[in-house]
């Protein structure tokens, strides 16, 4: 599960493309033009290859990131099945960043140089998994809704121009829906529970609702960049059309169920078929991606404590003769 | 700190401002191709890779990533720098496959000639009442 791409603005348009050979560029741009694939040993443009190493190193993080919520909840879970589903899931995360970490490498970056920019605060993750998961209502709201965007991102992207991050976004793919069914029946179970377990559901989703609201990222603005990545096929599409897909399809669901969205000025405007909300806030948005939120620094300790406990391990099996060949696809 | 995760406050977690390189280069070891088999009579199908320190580590990982949930009969893990690839700057060198039809059964169709000989020569069409009959229901 992962939320967005984050487009560096501070890059000077007239340099992405400094430097290249306009011949290779060109046929780099007739090959996605024509719908073909671009792999791991072809020619590419720098900011290509500097985007998508970015992009993919970002959601692979936001998988593992992603799992410390959830998997905070395992031992609590209210049940053997419950337990056990939500130890597939968690499991299913960390295998998703497994894939997108592969994907990533083939690009030139190794997983030694990725885990440490993680811990050391230099590339990012999903910004929700800066929140803590309070009670069991708040797995089920992230396993379906947090989960729901995030199917809506990655089908977005699969349809991408990299050919290792859309097969990894297939599989991904697949088995999110598992989580999304899963999170519904969660959220179901609980809404059509007792007062008391609907009370639980009501205020996670109180509680998340902003974080699902940042979910796709800020409103980004069409620049001359974004334009050069959506023609590379390495943005699929803005932040704003996947939030409306969003809230098209899982607004009138979470209605279904009597919960109540804590937006007074959510609807849908029927002439314009766009949905309409308050703004969420994007200060606290660029706080907390900036390090400021409930959880950024437990979130990098614990994975540092991880990393650091395992070492031992990893070193003692680790062979002189061994050397690292980047993967082929 | 105060973390909603009562295991977490158990631990003694590092403090995380120094910006050390926790991971050493090529610490999480070499990457290993994983081709998997749905079921035997299939063929084994590429599905990612894995990085492990062996063979056997590599399998144990294969299966943890691309056995858990489908239906899996095999699986094949070999070493990344043991694969030889042709080169995608090359694909001119098999520009002129579409071309090579002599290779397919569908350009071989000598029934004209036969049915030629035949009439010529005063051979019974041997299947010719069938195909009357086919013609025929076609129009």
């Amino acid at each position: 599960m992962y939320g967005t791409t984050f487009i560096d603005k501070n890059k000077p348009v007239k340099n992405i493309l400094e430097g290249e050979d306009p011949v290779k560029l060109a046929e780099f741009e007739a090959r996605i033009t024509r719908g073909e694939k671009i792999e791991p040993r072809d020619w590419m443009p720098k900011e290509y290859r500097r985007q998508l190493i970015r992009m993919i190193e970002q959601h692979a993080h936001s998988e593992i990131i992603g799992a410390l919520p959830e998997g905070t909840w395992i031992t609590r879970a209210p049940g053997f099945r419950r337990k056990l589903a939500l130890m597939a899931k968690v499991q299913d995360e960390v295998g998703h960043g497994q894939l997108l970490y592969s994907a990533a490498e083939t690009l030139g970056k190794t997983r030694e140089a990725m885990i440490n920019d993680l811990i050391n605060g230099k590339s990012k993750y999903s910004n929700v998994f800066n929140y803590p998961a309070m009670t069991w209502g708040d797995t089920a709201i992230i396993a379906w809704l947090i989960d729901a965007g995030a199917i809506i991102n990655q089908v977005t992207n699969s349809k991408g121009s990299y050919g290792p991050y859309c097969r990894a976004l297939e599989r991904i793919c697949s088995e999110e829906s598992f989580h999304l069914k899963y999170g519904h029946d969660n959220v179901v179970y609980l809404a059509t529970g007792t007062p008391k377990q609907r009370e639980l559901v009501q205020d996670a989703l109180n509680r998340w609702w902003t974080p699902i609201m940042h979910f796709h990222g800020p409103p980004d603005k069409i620049s001359a960049h974004t334009q050069i990545l959506m023609k590379w096929k390495v943005k699929m599409a803005s932040n704003d059309d996947m939030r409306q897909q969003f809230l098209n399809e899982y607004v009138p669901k979470i209605w279904d169920l009597g919960l109540t969205i804590p937006d007074p000025n959510l609807r849908k405007n029927e002439e314009t078929g766009k949905w309409e909300y308050t703004e969420p806030d994007w200060d606290e948005f660029k706080r907390v991606i900036n390090g400021d939120g409930p959880c950024n620094k437990e979130r990098l300790q614990v994975r540092r404590w991880a990393e650091e406990r395992g070492a031992w391990v990893r070193r003692a099996l680790k062979k002189a003769e061994a050397k690292y060949t980047v993967p082929l696809a | 700190m105060q973390s909603y995760d009562p295991r977490v406050n158990r631990m003694e977690l590092p403090s995380n401002e120094d910006g050390k390189e926790v991971l050493q280069s090529e610490e999480n070891w070499e990457t290993y191709e994983v081709f998997h088999q749905k079921k035997r009579g299939d063929q084994h199908i590429h599905v990612g890779i894995v990085h492990a320190a062996n063979p056997e580590m590599a399998l144990i990982l294969a299966k943890e990533s691309f056995g858990r949930r489908r239906q899996t009969a095999n699986l094949w893990v070999v070493k990344s720098s043991q694969v030889h690839a042709t080169d995608y700057e090359n694909q001119d060198m098999f520009e002129t496959t579409p071309e090579k039809t002599y290779r397919e059964a569908s350009d071989y169709y000598c029934m004209d000639r036969i049915r030629k000989y035949q009439q010529e020569h005063g051979i019974a069409d041997r299947k010719g009442e069938r195909r009357k009959k086919t013609e025929a229901k076609s129009k």
